[in-house]
């Protein structure tokens, strides 16, 4: 059963210091699906994220990405990741352009194949306008375009999204959530945590995250249909505020 | 060379033509520290200002004066009537040396006895007034050879001869070492600050999520600056020989060889510094305080190894320049070949090879900060 799982972590746990920022979590993410974390900032989502990336060791438990162990194999798991970080990590002094070559090369793609990615990718992503323009005079929705067609260059199965609208327009979001839709179509499995209610909705499956801990996981509907709730928003706040009641009960 | 290394260095090259005000930093300061230390930081001391109280006011007084002043090393910057006058004059520094010529020292010179004359010097500033004393001492012992026939068979007759700069010439010696401090300045602060600069922007993340490894990173990122070092160092060279004269006496291959050896060394310095650090202010910080500031002060650039206290000398026997120094100024002033040089160079291959080793580890790890 295994292989129709892009991601399944068992009970890892990531500590800094005396701080559990992910405790103890289990998950499963389907291929091909819309998974999304919705957590307030420091639930560890984003300590999650980079722990299936490679980039943070976890401190404890099991996880497996595109079928390889993150301990062992992050070497293969990289090749088939894409990833995009909050800050649309772009070279500011750098045209769109330059920084397409870039991110395809430094996944080994050569230059006829280099060129014809990056026009296959800007013809989806409507960069093509911009691509002679410093990075640093496109505004925001445009980076965040730009940082995603450079996550996606290598034709990653799996894509991680940390927040990635943060600081961009209501349109551009909304035109963002289609190119993710489009991109999931082709069989891209899409990994996204973010703290906007409306953006959970547009999720498959989602899980609550809070204070290191996973305290919902299903569809939008199931969840709100478990919880008797309207919306998204409604149930998370109801969520938190039931965890803080039962923290300081032990407390 | 891999697709990836390739995409890191042309990706350098764009930052470092993007930014032109800093390439002419690059360029111009070797030029400007040539020249300023060449011109200013010059340990002979020539003119040195020389008070004078002449009590005697005789012939033979005033004879022993312009001698001095012939000399080229002194000039009489004011006479005076009493002593209470000198540290006034010090004070002021008018003078730093004051010759004080008694009443009957024109008349002892003929007798048989010997006749007195005072010198006093201004401390405060420790190394001219040794200079200076140095120059009045033989100065007065000529002329006291002079003076009395009888000495004039010295039982041992010394015959100094100075090699590799007959003329202690401060500039030539001086110029090997500005050759390495830039070396280790662009190699090391540049390359700490770029990475520091990736780290902070958020892009170094990005390329650790990729296949990339570390090593194809550092090889990308620091080849630029590689190449920017040997230009600068060049630079320093030929302007210094076509400005200042200061010779080149030996293989220029053998150099090209020891200076690629150091700058090895150096890259591993800064990518060692960068893999600490968060941010580009405190490599910055860091890559000036461990880097530059020994290279200048404990590697015998400016001061000579051999007179600096036994902790420090014990300390300097960490820092690259220091080696470095020693074939850059054999293979420039003395013409040595450059075989012979292999202890040192060894010495920075190995502390190259520690520290990137150290680094490589480190490099991915650090990101979890």
């Amino acid at each position: 059963m295994e292989e129709h799982y892009s991601v399944v972590a068992e009970e890892i746990s990531r500590h800094f210091g005396d701080f559990v920022a992910v405790d103890r979590i289990s998950f499963k993410v389907r291929d091909g699906e819309i998974f999304g974390f919705l957590g307030a900032n420091g639930a560890g989502k984003t300590t999650t994220i980079r722990m299936l990336c490679g980039l943070l060791l976890p401190s404890s438990g099991k996880a497996r990405v595109a079928g390889y162990d993150i301990y062992t194999e992050s070497d293969r798991i990289k090749a088939d990741i894409g990833y995009m970080s909050q800050k649309f990590s772009l070279y500011e002094d750098l045209t769109v352009a330059q920084n397409l070559e870039f991110y395809g090369g430094i996944y080994g793609l050569r230059r006829e194949e280099l060129s014809r990615t990056i026009a296959e990718a800007i013809a989806t992503t409507d960069l093509k306008q911009h691509l002679d323009k410093l990075t640093r005079d496109i505004p925001a929705g445009w980076k965040q375009r730009l940082a995603l067609t450079c996550a996606i260059l290598h034709a990653p199965r799996i894509l991680f999204l940390d927040e990635p609208t943060g600081g961009v327009d209501p349109i551009s979001r909304r035109e963002f959530w289609g190119l993710i839709y489009a991109l999931a179509e082709k069989g891209t499995t899409i990994f996204v945590t973010t703290h906007y209610m409306d953006e959970a909705e547009y999720c498959n499956r989602l899980s609550i995250m809070h204070d290191g801990h996973i305290v919902a996981l299903g569809s939008p509907r199931e969840l709100k249909e478990r919880y008797g709730k309207p919306n998204i928003e409604e149930l998370f706040i109801d969520l938190v505020r039931r965890q803080s009641r039962a923290a300081e009960a032990g407390a | 060379m891999s697709a990836r290394i390739l995409a890191i260095l042309r990706k350098e090259l764009l930052h470092i033509r993007r930014d032109p005000r800093s390439l002419v930093i690059v360029f111009l300061l070797p030029i400007l520290m040539v020249l300023l230390y060449g011109h200013a930081v010059t340990f002979d001391i020539r003119d040195i200002k020389l008070g004078v109280i002449d009590e005697d006011k005789t012939p033979a007084a005033r004879e022993l004066v312009e001698g001095m002043v012939s000399s080229n090393y002194f000039r009489v910057s004011g006479t005076l009537e009493r002593r209470e006058e000198i540290g006034e004059a010090f004070l002021h520094r008018r003078m730093i040396a004051v010759l004080i010529i008694p009443r009957g020292f024109g008349a002892g010179l003929g007798s048989r006895s010997s006749t007195e004359v005072q010198v006093i010097l201004d401390g405060s500033n420790a190394n001219t007034a040794t200079v200076a004393l140095n120059y009045i001492r033989a100065y007065f012992t000529s002329r006291s050879l002079q003076a009395n026939a009888l000495l004039l068979q010295l039982p041992i007759d010394l015959q100094p001869r100075v090699w590799y700069n007959p003329d202690l010439k401060s500039v030539n010696f001086i110029v090997p070492g500005l050759v390495v401090v830039i070396m280790m300045l662009i190699c090391a602060l540049l390359t700490s600050v770029t990475v520091a600069r990736e780290r902070e922007t958020g892009t170094m993340e990005q390329i650790l999520v990729s296949p990339v490894r570390a090593l194809e990173i550092i090889a990308g990122k620091t080849l630029p600056y590689i190449l920017l070092a040997f230009v600068d160092g060049l630079l320093v060279i030929v302007f210094a020989w076509i400005w200042f004269s200061v010779p080149f006496r030996g293989a220029p291959l053998w150099l090209l060889f020891y200076a690629l050896i150091f700058i090895y060394t150096c890259l591993s310095f800064g990518i060692f510094i960068s893999a600490r650090v968060p941010n580009q202010q405190l490599a910055l910080m860091f890559a000036m305080v461990s880097t530059f500031l020994p290279s200048i002060l404990l590697s015998g650039f400016v001061f000579p190894l051999a007179s600096i206290p036994r902790v420090l000398q014990l300390l300097s026997a960490i820092v690259p320049a220091k080696y470095f120094l020693v074939i850059i100024r054999g293979i420039m002033l003395k013409g040595m070949d450059g075989a012979q040089l292999w202890q040192p160079a060894l010495f920075l291959v190995l502390f190259g090879t520690l520290l990137i080793l150290i680094s490589v580890k480190r490099f991915k790890i650090n990101l979890e900060g």
